[in-house]
């Protein structure tokens, strides 16, 4: 078994001027100058030129063989979420082009900072149906920020360069470069490579406009009930300590979207929970009756709002963002203030008055109150002899403190783990928002815990999602990485059997889904675990997964009927929220 | 309430930005009715001119949609009041019923065309103009057996104008200027858009 240590070494490319080196060495000479240590990929034909060359660098770059090109795709976002560094994810042509294509859509619409190389048929194939060619540029456009084919190995230094740049510049996103089999082989004298820090036609950053920061701040200035709503912004731009300091000093209440979790502290007193369709009942309600709106680095997502002619109309709107494109995309703007939020954030608070907003606070903490009677309550501590999945991720706070990174898939356990765990470090938590991806959690842990190689990384996941892809197990056994995993299986595809009770009469249509010994199967790929029915086991059960040296993996059996609420049903307001 | 707006892109020349900028109408469903692209006044930057027709929030964030692709300069859009545009179109006739049966001088005049080709089988004319007057040459052309037609795409010059190449030192400069994020605006049309 290879251990998780990182590879460290300087970049060499300064000392490679003047030599004649292949397409092949320029892609990784390229990588290593832009400080790329952990690749995850999974080669074949088109590819294996650069593979070939991978072999001579095996001490400045680490690979790590994954499964399925799905899986690789997935670690390198996990990578890029809890490092902040571009994730880099190697694959061949045609299939394995293919199977990139769910992580490029996942990183393009959470904002993750992807750069997807792949390999492609000789330029002379190109067009011609191929063995293993397909179209990778047009079928990844509309998922990619940027994607370039490589057809002569002199372009190799500056495209890489470019895709960079970009993938990490401004709102950040995934990048895909194919390069043609002939432009990996070829032989071309190399002078070195130059990081790209211009591009004419791309202005990563807006340029801040004064006045629209100072109408901000008269706004927030005059208003009696100012709400702030924060998303992972915040966190893209390294702006926690600046966003911090703007709400101590405006007093503002802060609720997050689900990418926006753990900018903030989950424990500081103005953090006032969930938004959106799971959120938290007094942040979507009062969302109606703040009078001033400031939305920082999110983007108003329809899981958020509910219905837009019913969102927050009586409220003044400031939204800052880094993207103009997303400025009255979804809700009309009252100010926009453009820009990076760590430099706008520092603007605005040193224009906006020292304030405290007592009686406004106490409605979200009355509200709160009222769902922990009615929710959190019967979540925490049920009734039944059925764990709940609440009361797992409650056990887990107990345990880590907060200071685990939690990486989670899609369905009601993801929805449960962002409502209830608790964190006290940023890029702690690492879900697939946007595209709601099922299979995202077991890769994107391994991934997370080569970005954060120090935390604890735990991976919660659903029975349905990680029979999508548990052969990234394969790649934990083979890499040791100590990934911790927690399987909350209801026997169901909870999320959607949910949706089924509620809406379609109980028409449970094709969710009830069997599942292996999970146990057996972690066992077989020389992974530790367990399976836990019983209450009284659980706490025991999580404390030997956390103190277990390498992976380790838990399976919980929970509730096969349990809900998740608060809820906004589709098409409802956000102030519709059903408790039950 | 929906009309008629022209779009003008300026453009680095890149391959598969024609498709990038395509995508951005066709995933939102809205029907292009012409495209054409060129070289621009810039050496080195393209024009894009789209025709759609919406109202003009739906064109607004569509600009700013177009905006944000990287090989994308500068979007923007316009009525048909705030622009000089014109179609081609030519017009493929038989011979002898066009010279046995019209007065070609009036015609050619009438409608200020011209013919390109004149051959003892064929003869085709061009004229260019709005979408009407270059309907009417066909519908003129109609009753004496019009074999082909068609149409090129809408280019078009924005009336308030001063041209891409100041813009394009800004770009140019690592340091954007203000003009860079012209675009960019908040219910202030009338005074972001002053071409």
């Amino acid at each position: 078994m290879q251990t998780l240590e990182l590879v460290k070494e300087k970049p060499s490319w300064a000392d490679k001027k003047n030599t004649s080196i292949s397409g092949s060495q320029a892609v990784l000479e390229a990588l290593i100058a832009e400080n790329v240590h952990t690749v995850f990929g999974y080669p074949g034909g088109a590819i294996m030129p650069i593979y070939d060359a991978l072999f001579d660098y095996e001490d400045k770059l680490k690979h790590i063989l994954v499964r399925h090109e799905q899986g690789g795709i997935h670690a390198a976002q996990g990578y890029a979420r809890t490092s902040g560094e571009v994730g880099v994810v190697f694959a061949t042509s045609g299939p394995g082009a293919t199977n990139l294509v769910t992580g490029l859509a996942d990183a393009q619409i959470d904002s993750t900072p992807v750069v997807a190389i792949t390999g492609q048929v000789f330029a002379h194939l190109l067009g011609t149906d191929a063995f293993q060619e397909t179209d990778v540029i047009n079928i990844t456009t509309p998922v990619t920020k940027w994607n370039y084919q490589v057809t002569d190995a002199t372009e190799i230094p500056a495209v890489l360069a470019k895709a960079f740049y970009i993938a990490r510049s401004g709102r950040p996103g995934p990048v895909l470069i194919d390069i043609t089999k002939n432009a990996q082989i070829q032989k071309f004298d190399y002078n070195g490579y130059e990081p790209c820090n211009h591009i004419r036609s791309y202005r990563p950053t807006p340029i801040i406009r004064k006045e629209y920061v100072e109408e901000a701040a008269k706004l927030i200035n005059a208003a009696e009930k100012p709400f702030v709503v924060f998303g992972q912004g915040v966190i893209l731009g390294g702006a926690e300590k600046e966003f911090k300091t703007f709400i101590e000093k405006t007093g503002i209440p802060a609720a997050w979207t689900i990418l926006g979790l753990s900018a903030l502290e989950t424990d500081h007193p103005l953090n006032v929970g969930m938004l959106g369709m799971h959120g938290n009942y007094g942040p979507n309600v009062l969302t109606n009756e703040c009078d001033v709106l400031i939305a920082i680095g999110m983007r108003f997502d329809d899981r958020v709002t509910g219905r837009l002619d019913k969102y927050a109309k009586q409220a003044k709107v400031i939204h800052l963002d880094i993207d103009p494109a997303e400025i009255d995309k979804n809700v009309k703007a009252t100010v926009p203030v453009w820009g990076d939020c760590k430099e706008t954030l520092p603007m605005l608070t040193a224009l906006v008055e020292k304030k405290e907003h007592n009686a406004w606070l106490q409605r979200f903490k009355d509200m709160m109150k009222e769902e922990q009677m009615l929710v959190i309550d019967h979540e925490m501590h049920p009734a039944s002899d059925e764990m709940s999945m609440a009361e797992v991720i409650d056990a887990l706070n107990d345990l880590t403190k907060g200071d685990a990174v939690i990486v989670t898939d899609v369905g009601q356990h993801q929805m449960v783990a962002c409502r209830y765990a608790k964190f006290i470090k940023s890029k702690s938590n690492v879900t697939s928002g946007g595209l709601g991806t099922m299979g995202f959690a077991l890769p994107a842990a391994i991934g997370a815990k080569y970005g954060a190689p120090d935390r604890t990384v735990v991976a919660i996941i659903g029975d349905g999602g990680f029979q999508m892809t548990l052969q990234e197990l394969g790649t934990i056994m083979q890499f040791g990485a100590a990934v911790k995993i927690i399987i909350l299986n209801n026997n169901f595809l909870g999320m959607v059997r949910q949706w089924q009770e509620l809406f379609h009469s109980r028409r449970y249509s094709f969710v009830d889904i069997q599942s292996p010994d999970f146990v057996t199967i972690a066992k077989g790929y020389g992974v530790a675990g367990q399976s836990v029915n019983d209450r009284k086991d659980l706490k025991a059960a999580l404390k030997e997964m956390l103190e277990h040296n390498g992976a380790y993996l838990l399976e919980v059996m929970v509730g096969k009927e349990n809900n998740v609420f608060p809820m906004v049903p589709q098409g409802c307001s956000v102030a519709e929220i059903r408790l039950k | 309430m929906k009309q008629e707006y022209t779009i003008t892109v300026y453009t680095e020349n890149q391959i598969g930005l024609l498709n990038r900028i395509a995508i951005i109408f066709t995933r939102r469903k809205i029907n292009i009715d012409s495209l054409n692209t060129s070289p621009s006044e810039v050496d080195s930057v393209h024009r894009f001119t789209i025709v759609i027709n919406e109202t003009e929030d739906v064109v607004r964030k569509l600009c700013r949609q177009i905006e944000k692709q990287v090989e994308v300069l500068k979007a923007y859009y316009n009525t048909n009041e705030e622009i000089v545009w014109q179609e081609l179109a030519m017009y493929k006739v038989p011979t002898d019923v066009i010279a046995e049966k019209v007065k070609v001088e009036r015609l050619l005049r009438q409608y200020g065309a011209n013919a390109v080709v004149i051959r003892h089988d064929y003869t085709v004319f061009e004229t260019s103009g709005h979408r009407e007057e270059i309907d009417s040459l066909m519908k003129a052309l109609e009753p004496y057996g019009l074999i082909e037609f068609v149409r090129s795409a809408r280019v078009a010059i924005i009336k308030n104008s001063a041209g891409f190449h100041e813009k394009l030192k800004e770009f140019e400069a690592k340091d954007a200027g203000e003009k860079v994020i012209e675009n960019v605006f908040l219910g202030k049309q009338e005074e972001v858009f002053t071409m």
